[in-house]
């Protein structure tokens, strides 16, 4: 039983050779069979991904726009009660740990309110509660970042030459310093969104959300290593394809970096 | 005088900081007529751009705050209207051009965008707005306006990104336009066509114009009336010929004297050893030919003052001798031995016996470091003075040579002016008792009463040490002051040399003379001598 399971997974041959039969399985995009569910790993990552993707879409989709408005607010009445008060939340936000806003999630929403299902998948409302607990923690690094960054940014020459020319309050927060505000704030964004691609392990397990990060750690738990493998690979791509979204951002936003 | 377009009455601004309250200005009073050019004139911390900032509503409250005073424009006071009413005066019947074109333009959006949103920000549809912004974007010279329309504000100069400004600010035709030291950051020629263009607009649109400067050249130049500002007041008002003719008050009086370019020529002792021989140095940048075959010598207390625009390569030059850069080809001779090809040994002796000065003391002097240990690194670095005690007697001493005094040694960079600041620099490039100093701008940014002293110090240090001076300078009046040689410099090359005197008196090549004739004179009649029969090249 165990030497046909071994000799199966090619696990009875040199280590080297195992390696070398890794890599160019990997070339010609085999990642192997997962050791649990006799499936191609990769299948079973991408389908896991399938969750993780939109989940992590939507929640730095809502992280983006409540940051960049609220920042932007913050940053433009600076010292007044709306500042101070996205200061708090924000700072409560980027320091709260997500696996005790998780669980207490659960308790008020789920089981004491009966709003949404504590777990898993299936309806719109399944959605709700991972996305709120994920949302918290980018939603307050990033907000800090946005407002220090248009504090910068509303110091500027040009703004005081905006103001010069009679450009509205509005425009002159949200067109003439928010596009030279955003170039730290797009760092920030990438690493959170990145973090968010890796699967967000913790989140997922504790609301049973099928996405890749609770497939990584289970796989790890069942010593299924293909898939850990299969799993490492796609994320690692998936954060490739981030980095370079993030470049061309840059250049989008800023004219000297494209000249 | 015609009816007043705008008025200033006794306004008084303070500005509350950590420190303590500052009185920016007290009990201020000005006023400007419809085709009138006013000038406020004043040295930094003079408080000089505060009223004009407070006309257009650009303080920033707090931490100022308007203590008192009316800023009377068509009949309403400005500082009683609602924001709302401001705004849309603002660029629509005042307009302010700034100092700093670059940037005080928004990076990130294209020229021909930010001069139509002077437009449309005031409800004026976007194709007429593009239309007159063709229109001025001609008007003030540049070539290709739809081209120019589409571009960045990084693509242009200094001088024509100052020229697309005031074709923003006259979109609306303004009643008034504000002008913050237009043209402190350009050339002298550059400058020189600024200001006449400035001049040529308000005689066609008959607006009023406030021109803020620390410049006597440039109201002399421009200005019909200028009002004298001095630590947040004014010291005196009056018309321009008035005032430089006739000061009534000491401060101005004193401005008016500091103005260099009226000292004696220095002469050049023609039986001192030479000590640099420096011959045809290049240096490239890509396909971009910084230096062209320089040459020069310096003799032992020698001035050489090096004059030219941007770009033209002074700096370049400096840097090469000093080896911060490498010359392509060429050499320099110091005291015998070749400067561009010694060795890393060698060269640390050289590096202690020429010393060099940068333009701005604020950040050439590291902020966390005391005057003693700004001063005494240099010993350490080559293993002078090893006697402590003797170094802080040293220290002490190097201080009030150059006018400074004991009590300031254990002092940071930050608890200093900014002429004290430059003492400090010129203090440490002295602890190593240099035979040569690089001066590099070393005095332009410095206010003109605090630049004669730092002139008269440097002067004082030649002739008592019999130090030589490379003095990289584009104030000709400083040059004039200063320099007992000349070298002006265009496009990488040496179009001209000569003593101070010959190049002053007969400038030979058509780029000097351009020079000269661009450089103002403090005085108004001078300059309308000279308005009236220019030099042509």
């Amino acid at each position: 039983m165990k030497t046909d399971f071994r000799a199966l997974h090619g696990l009875d041959l040199p280590l080297l050779e195992q390696f070398g039969r890794y890599v160019w399985d990997l070339l010609h995009l085999d990642f192997g069979e997962s050791l649990r569910k006799a499936r191609p790993a990769i299948d079973i990552v991408l389908e896991a991904y399938a969750w993780t993707l939109p989940l992590a879409l939507i929640t730095m989709g809502l992280v983006v726009v409540s940051a960049i408005v609220l920042g932007s607010l913050a940053a433009f009445r600076v010292g007044g009660f709306f500042d101070r008060l996205v200061s708090i939340v924000s700072l409560v936000g980027a320091s709260a740990p997500d696996f005790w806003i998780a669980i207490v999630a659960i308790v008020v929403f789920a089981l004491g309110l009966g709003w949404v299902p504590t777990s898993g998948v299936g309806t719109p409302l399944h959605w709700v509660l991972p996305i709120a607990v994920l949302f918290i923690r980018p939603f307050g690094l990033v907000v800090q970042v946005v407002r220090g960054s248009m504090l910068t940014a509303l110091g500027s020459l040009y703004v005081k030459t905006a103001r010069a020319k009679g450009v509205k309050n509005m425009p002159l927060v949200f067109v003439h310093t928010l596009r030279n505000g955003m170039l730290p704030v797009i760092t920030v964004i990438g690493d959170q969104a990145a973090a968010l691609l890796n699967g967000a392990v913790i989140v997922e397990t504790i609301f049973g959300f099928p996405g890749i990060g609770k497939l990584m750690i289970d796989s790890i738990l069942q010593r299924d290593f293909n898939v850990v493998l299969a799993a490492i690979m796609v994320t690692a791509l998936a954060i490739f394809i981030m980095n370079i979204l993030i470049d061309i951002a840059y250049g989008l936003l800023d004219p000297r970096i494209r000249h | 005088m015609s009816e007043a377009l705008l008025t200033v009455k006794n306004l008084s601004v303070d500005f509350h900081t950590a420190r303590g309250t500052v009185h920016a200005v007290k009990n201020v009073s000005w006023s400007v007529a419809r085709g009138e050019t006013l000038a406020i004139l004043g040295e930094s911390g003079s408080g000089k751009s505060v009223s004009a900032n407070a006309v257009m509503n650009l303080l920033d409250i707090p931490p100022a705050e308007i203590v008192s005073g009316e800023i009377l424009y068509d009949g309403k006071d400005l500082l009683k209207v609602d924001y709302e009413t401001h705004r849309a005066l603002n660029g629509k019947k005042i307009a302010m051009i700034f100092q700093d074109p670059l940037g005080h333009l928004n990076p990130v959006y294209t020229v021909g965008w930010q001069i139509v949103e002077m437009m449309t920000a005031h409800g004026r549809p976007a194709d007429a707005a593009r239309q007159r912004a063709l229109e001025l974007i001609t008007r003030v010279g540049l070539p290709e306006p739809e081209q120019a329309m589409r571009k960045y504000p990084h693509q242009f100069s200094g001088g024509q990104r100052q020229r697309l400004m005031i074709a923003m600010a006259l979109m609306l035709k303004p009643d008034l336009l504000i002008a913050d030291e237009p043209t402190t950051a350009l050339d002298v020629t550059i400058q020189a066509e600024v200001l006449a263009l400035l001049k040529e607009l308000q005689a066609e649109t008959g607006m009023g114009l406030v021109l803020i400067t620390h410049d006597l050249g440039v109201v002399a130049e421009i200005a019909d009336r200028v009002v004298v500002m001095n630590k947040g007041e004014i010291v005196e008002t009056g018309t321009v010929r008035e005032v430089y003719h006739a000061p009534k008050h000491p401060y101005t009086r004193k401005l008016i004297d500091a103005a260099p370019g009226k000292g004696e020529i220095t002469l050049l002792d023609p039986s001192a050893p030479l000590l640099l021989d420096a011959q045809k140095l290049n240096k490239t940048y890509g396909s971009f030919a910084a230096l062209k075959d320089v040459s020069l010598t310096i003799a032992r207390g020698q001035s050489l003052a090096v004059v030219g625009e941007s770009g033209s390569g002074k700096s370049t030059l400096a840097r090469t001798l000093l080896r911060l850069e490498q010359a392509d080809s060429g050499q320099a001779l110091w005291k015998g031995r070749d400067l561009i090809s010694m060795g890393a040994k060698e060269l640390l002796g050289v590096r202690r016996e020429i010393q060099m000065v940068f333009q701005d003391p604020t950040q050439s002097l590291n902020p966390r470091m005391s005057v003693y240990s700004l001063i005494a690194e240099g010993w350490d670095i080559h293993k002078l003075m090893p006697d402590r005690r003797a170094r802080r007697a040293r220290v002490i001493e190097l201080l009030e040579q150059v006018g400074l005094s004991a009590e300031h040694v254990d002092r940071y960079p930050h608890q200093f002016s900014g002429g004290q600041r430059q003492r400090i620099a010129i203090a440490r490039a002295l602890a190593l008792e240099p035979e040569m100093i690089i001066c590099d701008e070393a005095v332009s940014a410095l206010d003109v009463s605090i630049q004669a002293q730092v002139i008269a110090l440097l002067d004082d240090l030649r002739r008592r040490l019999n130090i030589s001076f490379l003095f990289i300078a584009h104030d000709l009046g400083v040059v004039r002051d200063f320099a007992d040689t000349v070298i002006v410099m265009k496009s990488g090359e040496i179009v001209e040399r000569g003593p101070t005197a010959q190049i002053f008196d007969a400038p030979q090549h058509p780029y000097t003379q351009r020079l000269l004739a661009a450089n103002l004179d403090p005085d108004p009649d001078v300059q309308a001598q000279r308005r009236n029969a220019p030099v042509h090249a």
